[in-house]
């Protein structure tokens, strides 16, 4: 590989607040090394940016390790751009070539409004999971952790699916705009382990309550969120979630609809 | 000077904490809901005592600055959290846990602390466990471990490479219960600007609203600061961006003191820097150096060959050959170190020679690549996507990189500050660690001091306090402190400089990772001593921060981290220069046997906490002296 720096055209998508409209500004940034980030690259325009004495770009961002959930941006129509199972810190500037145009914007989603810039509100998400998406187990209440075993194939797919890191490619990605595959990923996690049973139909319920009315829309299998999952969550997760539905629903008809199963 | 009583229980060792236990006065049920906390952080220990607390009653208000509490940094810890279950049959138990940490934190923590640390351990695993944690599981789904450095017993639980990410999921869904349930006030995308002390005791914060700009007041009956390290003074470092010094700083300056803070992790396998546009470090979990053998080639010679081309001969496995006890499992510091001296000996391999190899050859060959892929295939995955190299075929190239921060705020046995009322947990807090910690113990602290130890000490806090008390945020002592948070803002506004912010952070890290890095000399800190003020001093005449004040307003955020890191930077710097030996994380080149660092034992047992005394005055220097009942002060060795 060439240690060759890209020269880029940017299409930045900026917006002061979440009322104000927002427009695509055109930055060309130059001599960006292969080796740099995405979020690096950003920083390089952002320095050029003061150094004109233009306000940076705003975007999420923090640990920039693929693993907290902050970052997002949709880069060429592609949320975290593209790349397998890769999330936007660790998408490097080797996948792009010198003369190329990039297009970067904000997730866009209803339940997802945008803060400024490139940042938007994603406390939906937390919304849902204070639905019901924990184990109700007060501190110093558990018993030895080897009392209850979880065999090794129901541990591991309750891992795959709580790897999701929360970011909301899954919504971005969607053409409803719904967060099943971060609902129902959360709920495949529980359901895998004995421990997560006491409470599987309330939870199903009031999360996917909860899921409604925060605004996502409904799912049409387009499959385009396990696509864009920077950790290859299966799309499997929400027939799983869909079918605890559908017995939760017949068993707990007294709770179906309210948001707060929990 | 600070009055640094510890409050260690007396007796027997095993027996303190029960003791305390009892003997801590409590809050009946029905008068707990009358109390009011605040939590500043929402990591491992600011969400597991936030939780905590509101399941046993308490109003509690949490704050974190990431757009959700999920995000805190804990959830990047990879490898996993120690225990001692001893469910290996290998000869741990909780005393030595506590032995291993006491030695591994080369003798300066508080044993007291450190033992108690040791026993809930075990709680920790039960606790997580039932809160979903998935953790990793035998055939017959038992929980299985794993060996971390610093250790010969196999005591490591966790997650494939993502036990932080799991366990702050299992934390956060707990607080997340109650924050469903009305039981906890949240505040995401909010900033902690400033501590509200007044008749000695704390009572509130001053934090800004990172959406909208606004600053306001809280009050509570007290105040627990779970809000990380300062590891990002350096620049570059293992660190979430986010992650500074701010609240423990804020609070040092109302009167915490602030001890051992020349403590710094050096963390032995990170990928090393590319390049000057480098914004972090990324590290590859120590969990690898379970499989993984650390090596540079023998002669200078062949640094630029293609590592296959260089026969077992010509490779000097060093770590194997210099400490055969614990070979590539040795602990951090000690590790680090180690790469440094081969690459300061120019057998460094890839750019700059600031790089050493982490081969995975013999494991591949010994147990397949699909056992291998099991094990670490995340971790790999990662490698390849920020190098571009494969590990599987070439090995990895890591260099050290700042990692953790063992000082802290001080605080006595119940984790509160010389400020009363005034709390800190986790990594934010000085005690346990010393000064190097052992892999997979962060975790298993932040999870002890919120779910198992502040529960109690709180409540003997809280039990001497009216309810009554609470100081309306209409008292001088708030809005006093909101005029001099809205005051520092202003001015940083007003600057107009032409220098991004993060230019300055830059410079900053330079001075700290060349001359207070993993060797520092008189000679080195004194340069640093003239050069952090300089650019302080650069930076209230030169920075450019642009956008609105009220507003979300990214550089201002930064701007004020950066501010703060100035003037603590200098702490640190003096805190090494005082430091007149060396001890774990702090090595100073003219304090070495041989390449291994040099205790002073008669000198320098002791914890250093310094004491704010006013801006421009210089800070002054207590001493709580450390004492070893039970671990005998020995040279450490892992030969």
């Amino acid at each position: 590989m060439s240690d060759k720096g890209l020269d880029l055209t940017l299409h930045v998508w900026r917006q002061p607040n979440r009322k104000a409209p927002g427009k695509f500004v055109d930055y060309k940034v130059t001599n960006v090394s292969q080796h740099a980030s995405f979020l690096e690259m950003l920083d390089i325009l952002n320095e050029s940016l003061v150094a004109k004495g233009e306000e940076p770009v705003a975007f999420d961002h923090d640990c920039r390790e693929g693993i907290c959930g902050m970052c997002s941006l949709m880069i060429n129509g592609r949320p975290h751009g593209g790349n397998k199972a890769t999330t936007t810190c660790q998408l490097h500037m080797r996948f792009f070539s010198s003369g190329d145009e990039i297009w970067i914007e904000p997730w866009r989603a209803n339940a997802f409004p945008v803060i400024k810039d490139l940042c938007v509100d994603r406390s939906a998400f937390d919304k849902i999971i204070q639905a019901g998406g924990f184990i109700t187990a007060n501190a110093g209440s558990a018993a030895d952790a080897n009392d209850i075993l979880v065999p090794k194939e129901e541990a591991d797919a309750a891992m795959d699916a709580a790897a999701c890191i929360g970011c909301g490619a899954c919504v971005a990605a969607c053409p409803n705009s719904s967060a099943m595959l971060f609902t129902a990923a959360k709920l495949s996690h529980l359901h895998h382990l004995p421990q997560g049973q006491g409470e599987r139909g309330r939870r199903t319920l009031a999360m996917v309550s909860a899921m409604d009315a925060a605004g996502f829309g409904n799912c049409s299998n387009h499959y385009e969120c396990e696509a864009a999952c920077p950790k290859d969550i299966s799309r499997e997760v929400i027939a799983e979630m869909n079918r605890d539905y559908a017995k939760a629903s017949f068993a707990h008809k007294e709770h179906a609809g309210k948001a707060d199963g929990a | 000077m600070l009055k640094l009583d510890p409050r260690t229980p007396t007796g027997p060792i095993g027996e303190q904490w029960t003791k305390a236990k009892f003997d801590f006065k409590l809050v009946n049920p029905a008068n707990k809901r009358k109390y009011k906390v605040i939590v500043v952080g929402s990591g491992l220990a600011g969400a597991s005592a936030a939780s905590t607390l509101a399941e046993l009653g308490y109003n509690v208000s949490c704050f974190c600055f990431q757009d959700s509490p999920r995000r805190a940094h804990s959830i990047a810890a990879q490898g996993g959290i120690n225990a001692a279950k001893n469910y290996q049959n290998d000869g741990d138990s909780v005393y030595r846990l506590f032995y291993d940490t006491v030695k591994g934190g080369d003798f300066r923590s508080r044993e007291p602390n450190v033992h108690r640390l040791a026993e809930v351990s075990v709680n920790i695993i039960d606790q997580c466990a039932q809160l979903g944690v998935p953790f990793a599981r035998e055939y017959g789904g038992t929980l299985a471990n794993r060996s971390f450095g610093g250790a010969q017993v196999s005591r490591t639980f966790y997650a494939r490479g993502q036990t932080g990410q799991q366990l702050l999921l299992g934390a956060y869904s707990g607080l997340s219960r109650q924050i469903g349930a009305g039981k906890v006030k949240m505040f995401p995308r909010t900033e902690l600007l400033d501590i509200v002390v007044a008749d000695g005791r704390a009572r509130g914060i001053v934090v800004r609203d990172l959406v909208t700009g606004a600053i306001s007041s809280h009050s509570a009956h007290a105040v627990l600061l779970c809000t990380g390290g300062y590891g990002n003074v350096f620049y570059l470092s293992t660190n979430a961006k986010g992650c500074n010094v701010t609240a423990t700083y804020r609070a040092y300056k109302k009167g915490a003191g602030f001890a051992n803070p020349c403590y710094t992790q050096i963390h032995p396998t990170c990928i090393p820097v590319s390049g000057d546009y480098q914004s972090k470090l990324t590290l590859m979990s120590e969990s690898l150096r379970n499989d993984g053998r650390v090596w540079v080639p023998k002669s200078k010679a062949d640094i630029a060959k293609h590592p296959d081309q260089i026969g077992d001969g010509d490779r000097d496995y060093y770590l194997e050959r210099k400490y055969p006890a614990f070979g590539n499992l040795s602990p951090r510091d000690i590790a680090s170190r180690a790469a440094k001296e081969q690459c300061d000996d120019g057998r460094g391999v890839g750019p700059g020679g600031r790089g050493v190899y982490l081969d995975f050859r013999d494991a591949i060959k010994r147990d397949g690549k699909p056992r291998i892929e099991e094990k670490y295939g995340n971790l790999f995955e990662m490698y390849e996507r920020i190098t571009g190299e494969d590990p599987y075929r070439v090995p990895m190239r890591i260099y050290p990189a700042v990692h953790y921060t063992m000082g802290g705020l001080w605080v006595d046995y119940h984790l509160q500050t010389t400020v009363a009322g005034l709390f800190c947990l986790g990594e934010a807090n000085f005690s346990d660690h010393g000064a190097n910690r052992l892999g997979a113990s962060a975790l298993m602290q932040g999870l002890a001091d919120g779910y198992f130890i502040i529960p109690y000490t709180l409540g003997n806090y809280l039990a001497g306090v009216k309810a009554d008390s609470l100081v309306d945020t209409t008292n001088a002592a708030f809005t006093d402190a909101e005029a001099g948070v809205k005051a520092r803002l202003d001015k940083l506004m007003n600057i107009r400089g032409k220098r991004s912010v993060d230019s300055f952070h830059k410079a900053l890290g330079q001075i700290m990772w060349e001359d207070c890095g993993m060797a520092r000399s008189k000679e080195s800190l004194e340069r640093a001593l003239t050069a952090i003020p300089k650019l302080r001093e650069e930076f209230w005449r030169d920075v450019s921060v642009l956008g609105e004040r009220d507003s979300f307003n990214q550089s201002l955020e930064k701007a004020g981290r950066v501010a703060d890191l100035l003037e603590f930077a200098e702490m640190l710097v003096n805190d090494a220069l005082v430091r007149e030996e060396s001890c774990g994380g702090h090595f100073r080149v003219e304090h070495q046997v041989e390449g291994e660092a040099k205790r002073d034992d008669d000198n320098f047992c002791n914890a250093t906490v310094w004491e704010y005394k006013g801006d421009g005055v210089a800070p002054e220097r207590n001493l709580e002296p450390l004492v070893f009942d039970n671990v005998h002060l020995a040279t450490r060795s892992y030969k």
